[in-house]
């Protein structure tokens, strides 16, 4: 049973391939196909992955305190991380002609727009973070 | 080398709810890929998928804003799931550090987890760098992210049908309300597995806090994309294209200057040629005008809905001596991929079918296709063809 999943599941992800290779147009971009297929998984695998996981393992080096700084740290970081990559083409202006072409405008606001949405959650989270240690202050002096 | 896996919060339970997130909310993005293509109708891209598609079928123009939905969610869900799928790859990733079984079934078993990671990943990067208009990558997006579609949904299937037991068994390990209710200094490892650091840092963050970053990266997305779809809420849209609009206009899905169409194509001396019976702007607008409140919805993913008036396609079709035609081919003044659409009979006769000629009340703007254009409920927007030059009603 397991074997004909097994089998079936790679037969049909072979089977896939062939919609490029039965159309001409597409054979010069095979090449870069496979290269964008194996880049994705290589990048999070090998590059994005390690780099998270050095950033998270830096965090240790933060100063003890009695509200510990840690997650209010980290989840900015996280959002600004998250949001840079999902829309990294507006941000570092990259397709600007061919934006241009489709809506008629540039991507001229968005990085400072990224910057401003970066600077309030690190501002809402350092907020919190006040808040909180204000609150132990108070209950436990 | 060895790693040392630090998180003790990592385990089968935390993989699984993730899990069975990803379970109930891929498919959906899924079909509505697959139904985008479905509405493509007869000029589907690709366009030989083998059997590779969903069952075939005329694409409905009613409710007139289905494809607002399907594309809607299909990239709007695509997005939001983003965060969902970076947490769910975090939480296995130390089998990618272990060797490669010697099993030869284990071995493919493994080489399917290459379609299901590779897969998905290609079609985030793909899809997300299409609907931001940069196509760095220089390939075909269509063939591309449909093919990488077939091989992830190939990986995925045996991947459910392999740890489904494994999920299920996994669920039932912990209480989810307990979860919710354990705080940071209780939170513990789950028991021994291969996926359970054996030797864990203390933990900075309980099992609900992880929960409820993931889910606030959702919400933070959310928040961030809604505005593509929802014309009262646009500006929300930070950081995508579709966010923005020129002032007192919305989205253009290509402008005038794009389309390489010349002044004097769309001067006095355009005609709407129907075969046989050539029409004026002006005798256009002396025929009976009919206003509806229609989407344009883009494969994009972005939608707004607007107010159009225009002549019905099948008053046209009756102009040009077509009774109850079987479709239509449209063509524009512009050249190109997207010059062309077909109709179906469904899309020519719909009483909301038009050949705009204003929108809210005003001609339409050169970028929205002046002289006229074509609007049709449901339809994708890249065939409710701009600059309309030609109508070709099928007997």
């Amino acid at each position: 049973m397991r074997v004909v999943g097994v089998v079936a599941c790679l037969a049909l992800g072979a089977y896939a391939t062939t919609i490029i290779l039965r159309d001409p147009t597409l054979h010069p971009s095979i090449l870069g196909m496979l290269i964008w297929f194996a880049g994705a998984l290589l990048l999070h695998d090998l590059v994005l992955f390690p780099l998270y996981a050095a950033a998270d393992r830096a965090l240790t080096l933060l100063p003890t305190t009695r509200v510990p700084l840690v997650n209010h740290v980290r989840l900015p970081l996280m959002g600004a991380a998250l949001t840079f990559l999902v829309f990294l083409p507006g941000i570092i202006r990259q397709g600007e002609p061919v934006v241009r072409g489709a809506t008629g405008l540039d991507q001229e606001p968005f990085l400072a727009r990224w910057l401003w949405l970066c600077a309030a959650m690190v501002g809402v989270s350092a907020l919190v973070w006040v808040v909180r240690v204000t609150r132990r202050s108070a209950a436990g002096g | 080398m060895t790693i040392r896996w630090r998180s003790p919060i990592r385990g089968p339970w935390l993989t699984s709810v993730f899990g069975l997130v990803l379970l109930c909310a891929l498919p959906v993005v899924i079909v509505t890929g697959l139904l985008d293509w479905v509405a493509y109708g007869s000029q589907p891209i690709p366009a030989d998928v083998g059997f590779l598609h969903l069952p075939a079928f005329d694409w409905p123009t009613r409710p007139a804003w289905l494809f607002r939905l399907t594309q809607g969610l299909h990239v709007g869900l695509g997005i939001v799931l983003v965060p969902v799928v970076l947490a769910k790859l975090w939480s296995v990733i130390p089998k990618l550090f272990t060797a490669l079984p010697r099993n030869p079934l284990k071995a493919l078993e493994r080489l399917s987890l290459i379609m299901l990671v590779g897969g998905i990943l290609f079609e985030i990067v793909t899809g997300l760098l299409n609907i931001q208009y940069d196509y760095v990558f220089g390939f075909s997006f269509y063939a591309a992210h449909y093919v990488g579609a077939w091989v992830f949904i190939a990986g995925f299937v045996l991947h459910v049908a392999l740890k489904l037991p494994t999920m299920m068994r996994s669920l039932r390990s912990r209480s989810f309300r307990e979860e919710l209710r354990t705080p940071l200094a209780e939170t513990r490892s789950e028991p021994p597995d291969e996926l359970v650091a054996p030797d864990p840092d203390p933990p900075t963050m309980s099992r609900r806090g992880a929960l409820a970053v993931v889910g606030g990266g959702v919400v933070l997305l959310a928040g961030l994309t809604l505005g593509q779809t929802v014309d009262a809420l646009r500006p929300t849209a930070l950081l995508l294209p579709r966010g923005r609009t020129a002032p007192g206009d919305f989205p253009v899905n290509r402008t005038f200057a794009a389309s390489g169409v010349s002044e004097q194509a769309i001067g006095a001396e355009w005609r709407l040629d129907l075969g046989g019976v050539r029409l004026t702007r002006a005798e256009l607008a002396a025929l009976p005008q009919h206003t509806a409140d229609l989407p344009i919805s883009c494969v994009e993913g972005w939608s707004t809905q607007q107010t159009w008036t225009g002549v019905r396609l099948r008053d046209l079709a009756a102009v040009a001596g077509v009774d109850g035609p079987s479709g239509a081919d449209v063509s524009s003044v512009e050249e190109g991929p997207f010059a062309r659409a077909s109709l179906t009979s469904d899309q020519v006769l719909h009483p909301d079918s038009l050949l705009a000629l204003q929108v809210n009340g005003a001609d339409l703007s050169r970028d929205h296709g002046f002289p006229a254009r074509i609007i049709v409920p449901a339809l994708p927007g890249v065939h409710c063809t701009k600059w309309v030059a030609a109508i070709g009603f099928r007997a």
